[in-house]
């Protein structure tokens, strides 16, 4: 089956049925084999037994720009190429994304608590991940403001793609607004950069959480499809009368 | 027709013996998901015209949005031959929709200016003499000062139809012109319409019922089409 | 060329014409430096130091929040339809309406800035350098902003939905359109790097905004 046969949705949804219980079983792999090496992987030196958190921020934090590199994908699709799926992937992708992005607000914040003393302090890199977040909320208001889904996958496709033409421009304005009013922060948001076999869970934590975005991805593609043909058929049943 | 000569204006003589041709094959348009018609074919030359009948919603004005170029098909296509190649179909005519585009702040006179060297790609020679004179074609003559806000629903049509007199175009795509006008400028429309076929351009017009125009084609619009 | 004059002169006209036209703007903007004191108390010191980011804000909020009935009155009248039929391309008819829009409504706010300073107790070096900057940065926020004006016409509506959209983009110009006036006041940033970047951001605008908000207007046509 050629590549542009999934085009087809009725190909695509056979597809994703038939492939949908291996991605599940390979999550729920990925997970157990990421999580056990976390509980396993030794404390930090400076911060204790919450670096372990990073384990689950860095990968959420990898994937909130991810997803919206595969959102900007989908756009080109929708608008360049006019893939009839297009924009039933960035539709699908995007409370994903807004997911993600919350959980690493979320685990960043608690991560900062102990050595920050309070649960904000407007550090450079969770900053940018918050305006991240609302552009994610934006886009997904948008989505549910336009009823016909063609015109709301254009509009969302094209704001998309001004977003992630602005992502870096905003990243390197807050990181300069950061470095103006603030002097530099008391500990790297980052993986620790001891012992590379340290960041053997981490990227295990990623690809499990990559996993899980395709698939709850594909899974939403497929509960947007059907959707899509109820609204055809009550569509049509109006036309009918 | 007399007041037509009186006024000086031809409308569509632009492309004076140039025969052209308007032709569309196979259009399909989808609007809001729906089909609203395919395998749409027509094709219209100089000094003809073309009235579109069918019932409400289906696809009247989709039809002429679509020639218009505001909408793309999603299949078919729409070709102009013997008229400017370097510009499109829709640069080339004028359309009248349901709405009639004026600026209530604005007087009459300025609506139609503004539109006139807007559509012509700027002030032409004589071009406010020429609005003047449209304005008095269709019997707003006395009115240009006024704000356009003023105007009632017929003459707000009849300043729309003084836009396609001040400014020449070939191709007129009207949906349903005759929408509040009363019976002696529905009259008035009907020989400005023939004013300009006779000045060698073209009609297609969305309508209920005769507009009075010597030999229209009729396309009908609106037969089922078999579900994919 | 004169097709685009015509544009942006009926523009200017109706927006001169049509309820205060510029000076609501002017108004907001006053309203918004005004409350800000009764939020936080008149304590000068304090205004001194916020005061370009006041002005920044409100200059901000004033250009955003008039923008929304850019595309949607010429969409409602059928006028937009013509537009499309004219013979200039869309991306640059945006331009001219985003240009009419600045010089009737961001340049007034540029205007009465340095008048408001004083009621924030700005030093003159402040005032001049607020009024600059704004100079440079609201196109920026115009030409950002003409983005939620075209996807206000695919929404069919406003409401705070646009500003959602449009103000995180705008967060670049705000940072550094406020580290330039501060800089010029002292500090230990040279006033030409947030300067020159605000500058880098207004150009970069001149081309996104317009493209983007272009194919927005086509394709929410369809």
């Amino acid at each position: 089956m050629a590549l542009i046969d999934l085009a087809n949705p009725t190909r695509f949804l056979a597809l994703v049925e038939r492939v949908l219980p291996w991605l599940i079983a390979a999550t729920v792999l990925a997970f157990a084999i990421g999580l056990r090496g976390a509980y396993l992987a030794p404390d930090d030196y400076q911060q204790g037994a919450t670096v372990k958190i990073m384990y689950i921020h860095v990968p959420n934090a990898w994937l909130s720009s991810f997803v919206w590199g595969v959102m900007s994908l989908a756009a080109l699709g929708t608008l360049v190429w006019r893939h009839p799926l297009a924009d039933v992937a960035a539709k699908c992708a995007a409370p994903l994304g807004a997911a993600f992005t919350f959980v690493a607000l979320v685990t960043g914040s608690l991560w900062g608590r102990p050595m920050w003393g309070t649960y904000w302090v407007w550090d450079a890199r969770l900053t940018s991940v918050l305006v991240l977040f609302l552009m994610y909320l934006g886009l997904i208001a948008l989505w549910r403001t336009i009823d016909d889904p063609a015109r709301a996958g254009r509009a969302a496709a094209i704001l998309t793609l001004v977003g992630a033409v602005n992502l870096p421009i905003i990243k390197f304005s807050v990181d300069w607004w950061n470095t103006l009013h603030q002097p530099a922060s008391v500990f790297r948001m980052g993986p620790p950069t001891i012992d590379p076999s340290l960041l053997v869970p981490l990227f295990v934590m990623t690809a499990a959480f990559s996993l899980l975005f395709v698939t709850l991805h594909l899974a939403a593609m497929r509960n947007e499809i059907m959707r899509r043909r109820v609204r055809t058929l009550l569509l049509t049943q109006a036309e009918r009368a | 027709m007399m007041l037509m000569q009186e006024a000086g204006i031809v409308p569509g003589s632009v492309r004076g013996n140039v025969v052209m041709e308007l032709k569309g094959t196979g259009l399909c348009c989808v609007r809001g998901g729906r089909r609203v018609f395919a395998g749409v074919d027509f094709a219209v030359e100089s000094r003809k015209s073309v009235m579109l009948t069918g019932a409400n919603g289906a696809g009247k004005s989709s039809l002429l949005r679509l020639i218009a170029g505001l909408i793309r098909p999603a299949e078919g296509a729409i070709a102009l031959t013997g008229g400017d190649g370097e510009i499109s179909v829709g640069e080339q005519a004028h359309y009248v929709g349901h709405l009639d585009p004026l600026k209530p702040a604005l007087t009459v006179m300025e609506n139609l200016t503004f539109w006139a060297r807007f559509l012509n790609g700027g002030a032409g020679p004589g071009q406010d003499g020429a609005a003047q004179r449209s304005l008095e074609a269709v019997g707003l003559g006395e009115l240009g000062h006024l704000p356009a806000g003023y105007l009632s629903a017929g003459q707000r049509r009849r300043l729309s139809l003084a836009r396609m007199l001040a400014v020449p175009r070939p191709i007129w795509l009207l949906d349903e012109p005759t929408t509040a006008l009363d019976a002696a400028s529905q009259e008035r429309l009907g020989r400005l319409m023939q004013a300009h076929l006779d000045g060698g351009g073209i009609i297609l017009a969305a309508t209920h019922g005769p507009l009075g125009l010597d030999g229209a084609q009729e396309l009908r619009l609106g037969t089922r089409v078999a579900s994919p | 060329m004169t097709a685009l004059a015509n544009l942006f002169a009926r523009d200017a006209r109706i927006a001169i014409r049509i309820g205060g036209g510029a000076m609501i703007g002017v108004l907001f903007f006053l309203t918004v430096v005004t409350l800000v004191p009764f939020a936080i108390g008149p304590d000068l010191a304090l205004l001194r130091r916020i005061g370009p980011a006041i002005l920044w804000l409100g200059a901000l909020l004033a250009s955003l929040l008039t923008l929304d009935r850019l595309f949607a009155s010429d969409h409602d009248d059928g006028s937009l339809d013509l537009i499309l039929m004219g013979r200039v391309p869309l991306e640059i008819a945006v331009v001219t309406k985003a240009l009419a829009h600045w010089v009737t409504t961001g340049l007034p706010l540029v205007i009465a800035s340095p008048v408001l300073g004083l009621f924030l107790n700005l030093e003159p070096a402040a005032l001049g350098a607020t009024a600059l900057t704004l100079l440079v940065g609201t196109p920026a926020l115009t030409l950002i902003g003409v983005i939620g004006a075209a996807l206000a016409v695919a929404l069919r509506r406003g409401g705070l939905l646009l500003p959602v959209m449009v103000l995180p983009m705008t967060i670049p110009v705000l940072i550094f359109g406020v580290a330039a006036t501060n800089a010029a006041v002292g500090g230990p940033v040279p006033f030409a790097t947030p300067f020159a970047i605000l500058c880098a951001l207004t150009l970069m605008s001149a081309v996104i905004g317009p493209f983007a908000a272009a194919a927005t207007l086509r394709h929410g046509m369809e």
